[in-house]
């Protein structure tokens, strides 16, 4: 990470904690505003087709029982990020989380009782300073690969993609250009995945090879490596991006999220979020294309109804054909998984699926 | 055996209700048996027939009477016995040194002399007694001096002490022993006395003059047997609820085996003396209406009334005269029976001012609380004087007060120390109309908890006196008090009075533990906010953190005032003098 860019995140953590020093001094209850993340402080910017963070803050007090422990914690971990940000090492959330985690004056209380706990606070620390969790020097869990027609500089080490075994690239959680750079690139596209299973059938058929393209997965919900990772290419190498996802609501959803950003994690949108993301499928139009999906199909159980509905609503999903698609599965009642197309035969997603629908353009934007 | 039975329960009836003569020591059969004239007819075959069974029928004295009921009195059992014993000296010692004037200091001393049998001494600092009274006084039931009048004080039938030295001779046989003093000039008078229960006639086994270091008082030695008791009914108890009450009296108190104990006086300040008042029309019953016609030493109806009630003017005199359709001017000794009768009626319906109640003189709030602070360890102390009410035509006053928290036990029902006459009263407090009313009234209101129909759990102490007159006890060994509904009506506004107060006070201190938690949040946690501000800002840790502690204490200062609270009524309503005119003693 950059010096200046380090500087100014430390600038603004010593900042906060002044005017908290201040207040105190002062003999009055001090507070840090908190930038709201729930979905009532999310607006929907169509022009830029991104989910943006509204204004809405939630001032926290020191002196008001509820709020007196997160405060405490939130300075906390502040004073952890200015020690990892100055000793230029960067921590595992988790490890953050043994870092802060200590008996609180003599009692059986601790700091943190759970990570979960330590995890919300470091998202009220990014945004209450306006920086990413990637600028504080933490990290998330690896949790993504890549395989694909390129070559990387990850850390000074080149990286070619296009030689990564069946394992591929793990992409690391702090993909700035600071640390990874784009070199050599012949892909015309990227290929997101929502699983593994796909993304190593794609590999072993080297897809990504016939087809010139950037092969990645996220095991699911895609961390924020890999939706920062894409960001880049789209912005840097001006590449289009297909997400290829279960047909059901959590598919959907994902890529809901990697086009227009999460609520929780809306003040990142303008970094992660990639607009010009298409949705390639799978479609619950897919089945009167290819009529044997009819024996694979899953009943939609109560939960995914209720999603569906949620989903139905949302601001970012009021296209025609994307509320078409949607009560289409309603109306079906029935779901289905990228697993599922092994059904016709192995490789019929490699050689057949996905070149027909690239060829006809057939995406949901 | 028929008419024997009968007899107590007309003592009884007489006890129960004002009097004015000395005519009750020893009551002779309705019906004495007389022999028949016409002794030579024959008689019907009876088992045993009327003349057999008059040679069985004869007088029967208080003192016997007394020798096979005792529990009547107080003395059901060994324990109570030696309790009652005490009691009854020390009410007798208070009264008779208030009556002088002088601030009362008892001494109490109970020694073990064999496995079951005791030897109690009560000595007090009062005016001492004639020689010539001490006999009568000690050795003969029903004799005293505060049955015939109506006087707010704590012995009312000169039964008590008479009833221990009796409950003493016939347990261990020996006399009672009292040595009494008038002055300084004067010699001390040695006395041991013997009460002939047939007769109730004292008997005296010794009259010595002796050398005593008291300048005036009474020292009075019981031996009888008993049983010593230091849970539940002690001695030690009593003296201490005495004590809350009375909080003018000094008391050393030796027990049997173990070091003396001295209580001191919280207050220097005698209690005003009680005015001597007449009865109220309202309160007199036919019967004794009957009697006092036959003892007045009126000669006109008219003048009767007037004279011989409280409140009587003679208009209210002619008033009931006509509406008895009796002349005011009538002979006392020439009105009928059946005149009695109308003239009772016509009391009742008569208007009649209610009694003066001057003559109840009350503990007080401040002395209650002083006599409370100075025996019972609390948080908080509350107390309460109501103003004089009338039952029956009998004017009484009601108090309450009450001590909470501290080291009162929180888990058990409220302790009640029921007074009367600033008397306590130890037993059967779940016939009495105070445990009653305290039940009544409806302590969740005033934050305690309460079983249904029970009294409140709470670390707490009640305390109840009703002064009057004449107190309603339901029987002669004055344990509980009768349920009149204006007497229970009193108790309950005394206490809800006490529970507001009381409510105020729990709320306070719920609050200040609130807030206490507060503050122990905000300083548990300021440690390592100030640390991580340091961190980040380089100022002083432990700077910051007494601004942390110093701003923790400012938001929560209500935590602060923790000292013991004490809630007195705005303005202590006093008692009447005399002159009101409002309740009309029905």
């Amino acid at each position: 990470m950059s010096s200046k860019t380090s500087k100014a995140v430390i600038q603004r953590l010593r900042g906060a904690a002044g005017e908290v020093v201040k207040t105190i001094q002062k003999g009055k209850n001090p507070s840090i505003g908190i930038p709201l993340r729930t979905l009532a402080n999310v607006k929907w910017n169509e022009k830029r087709f991104i989910i943006e963070m509204g204004n809405a803050k939630q001032e926290r007090f020191f002196f008001n029982v509820s709020m007196a422990k997160k405060f405490m914690q939130t300075f906390l971990v502040a004073s952890s990020c200015q020690d990892l940000i100055e000793s230029q090492k960067s921590a595992s959330i988790r490890e953050l989380f043994y870092m802060t985690k200590r008996s609180v004056a003599d009692t059986k209380e601790n700091t943190f009782e759970e990570q979960d706990e330590s995890d919300e606070i470091i998202e009220d620390v990014e945004v209450a300073v306006n920086a990413l969790r990637e600028e504080l020097n933490l990290k998330a869990a690896k949790k993504g690969s890549l395989v694909g027609d390129i070559t990387i500089v990850d850390k000074g080490d080149t990286i070619d993609a296009r030689r990564m075994g069946s394992g591929g690239w793990a992409i690391p959680s702090i993909v700035e250009p600071e640390i990874i750079q784009f070199r050599k690139c012949d892909a015309k596209f990227v290929l997101l995945v929502e699983k593994d299973a796909l993304w190593e059938r794609l590999n072993e058929d080297k897809f990504w090879q016939k087809h010139k393209c950037i092969l990645l997965t996220g095991n699911g919900q895609p961390p924020r490596g890999i939706r920062r990772l894409l960001n880049r290419f789209v912005t840097e190498l001006k590449l289009p991006v297909y997400v290829f996802v279960d047909n059901d609501p959590w598919g959907y959803y994902i890529y809901s999220v990697v086009k227009q950003g999460s609520i929780n994690l809306a003040y990142e949108s303008i970094r992660m979020a990639v607009p010009q993301a298409k949705f390639i499928g799978l479609s619950s139009y897919d089945r009167e294309s290819y009529p044997f999906l009819d024996e694979v199909d899953i009943k939609l159980e109560e939960q995914d109804i209720s999603r569906a509905k949620q989903i139905l609503e949302y601001p970012w999903f009021q296209k025609k054909e994307w509320q078409r698609e949607i009560r289409n599965m309603l109306k079906t009642g029935v779901k289905f998984e990228l697993e599922a197309l092994a059904k016709k035969r192995i490789s019929f997603v490699s050689e057949e699926y996905l070149p027909k629908k690239i060829k006809d353009k057939d995406f949901l934007d | 055996m028929k008419k024997t039975k009968k007899k107590p329960r007309r003592m009884i009836a007489a006890h129960a209700v004002p009097a004015r003569k000395e005519t009750l020591p020893v009551l002779k059969p309705v019906d004495a048996p007389e022999t028949d004239s016409s002794a030579e007819a024959p008689l019907p075959k009876f088992r045993r027939n009327a003349v057999e069974m008059a040679t069985k029928q004869r007088e029967i004295s208080v003192s016997e009477f007394f020798s096979k009921n005792r529990h009547l009195l107080g003395f059901s059992n060994p324990t109570k016995a030696m309790l009652t014993a005490v009691k009854e000296a020390v009410d007798n010692s208070l009264d008779a040194c208030e009556e002088a004037g002088v601030l009362p200091e008892v001494k109490v001393e109970v020694k073990q002399v064999a496995e079951d049998r005791f030897r109690i001494a009560v000595e007090d600092n009062g005016p001492g007694i004639v020689r010539a009274q001490i006999p009568k006084i000690f050795g003969k039931l029903l004799y005293g001096s505060k049955f015939h009048r109506l006087k707010m004080s704590r012995g009312q039938q000169g039964i008590g002490i008479s009833a221990a030295g009796l409950y003493g001779q016939l347990t261990t046989g020996k006399p009672m022993q009292i040595i009494s003093r008038i002055g300084p000039k004067r010699p001390a008078h040695y006395f041991e006395i013997h009460i002939d229960t047939a007769k109730n006639n004292p008997e005296v086994l010794k009259d010595e003059e002796r050398p005593w270091e008291k300048e005036h008082g009474t020292r009075v030695e019981i031996e009888m047997e008993g049983r010593y008791s230091k849970a539940g009914h002690s001695i030690e108890d009593y003296l201490k609820q005495t004590l809350i009450a009375n909080p003018h009296v000094r008391v050393e108190y030796q027990p049997p085996g173990e070091p003396a104990a001295t209580y001191e006086r919280a207050s220097d300040a005698l209690p005003a003396e009680p005015r001597e008042i007449k009865p109220h029309p309202y309160g007199v019953e036919l019967g004794i209406l009957v009697k006092m016609l036959k003892e007045t030493k009126s000669h006109w109806v008219k003048g009767f009334l007037t004279s011989e009630f409280c409140r009587v003017s003679p208009r209210i005199a002619e008033e009931i005269c006509q509406r008895a359709l009796i002349k005011p001017e009538m002979r006392v000794r020439r009105v009928s029976r059946e005149e009695v009768d109308r003239i009772f009626r016509a009391i009742q319906e008569t208007k009649i001012m209610a009694p003066p109640t001057d003559c109840i003189v009350p503990i007080g709030e401040e002395k209650l609380l002083a006599g409370l602070k100075n025996l019972i360890q609390a948080d908080f102390y509350t107390a309460t004087t109501r103003t004089p009410s009338v039952y029956r035509g009998n004017p009484f006053l009601i108090e309450a007060g009450l001590a909470y928290g501290g080291a009162l036990p929180a888990d058990e029902p409220v302790q009640l120390f029921r007074y009367a006459n600033r008397v306590p009263l130890l037993y059967q407090k779940s016939a009495c109309a105070i445990t009653e009313s305290v039940i009544e009234v409806d302590w969740r209101n005033y934050a305690l908890q309460q079983p249904k129909k029970s009294v409140p759990i709470a670390p707490a102490i009640f305390i109840i006196h009703i002064a009057s007159v004449w107190v309603p006890f339901t029987s002669e060994s004055k344990e509980a008090v009768a349920a009149y509904p204006e007497i229970m009506k009193e108790i309950k506004l005394a206490l809800m009075d006490c529970g507001r107060r009381l409510q105020g006070h729990i709320r306070h201190q719920r609050r200040q533990e609130n807030e206490l938690e507060r503050r122990s949040i905000f300083e548990k946690y300021s440690g390592i906010l100030a640390q991580s501000l340091h961190e980040l800002t380089g100022t002083s840790a432990s700077k910051l953190q007494e601004d942390l502690k110093r701003i923790a204490k400012k938001t929560t200062g209500l935590a602060e005032d923790a000292a013991v609270q004490v809630a007195l009524a705005p303005v202590a309503p006093a008692p009447s003098n005399g002159n009101d005119g409002g309740g009309n003693g029905k």
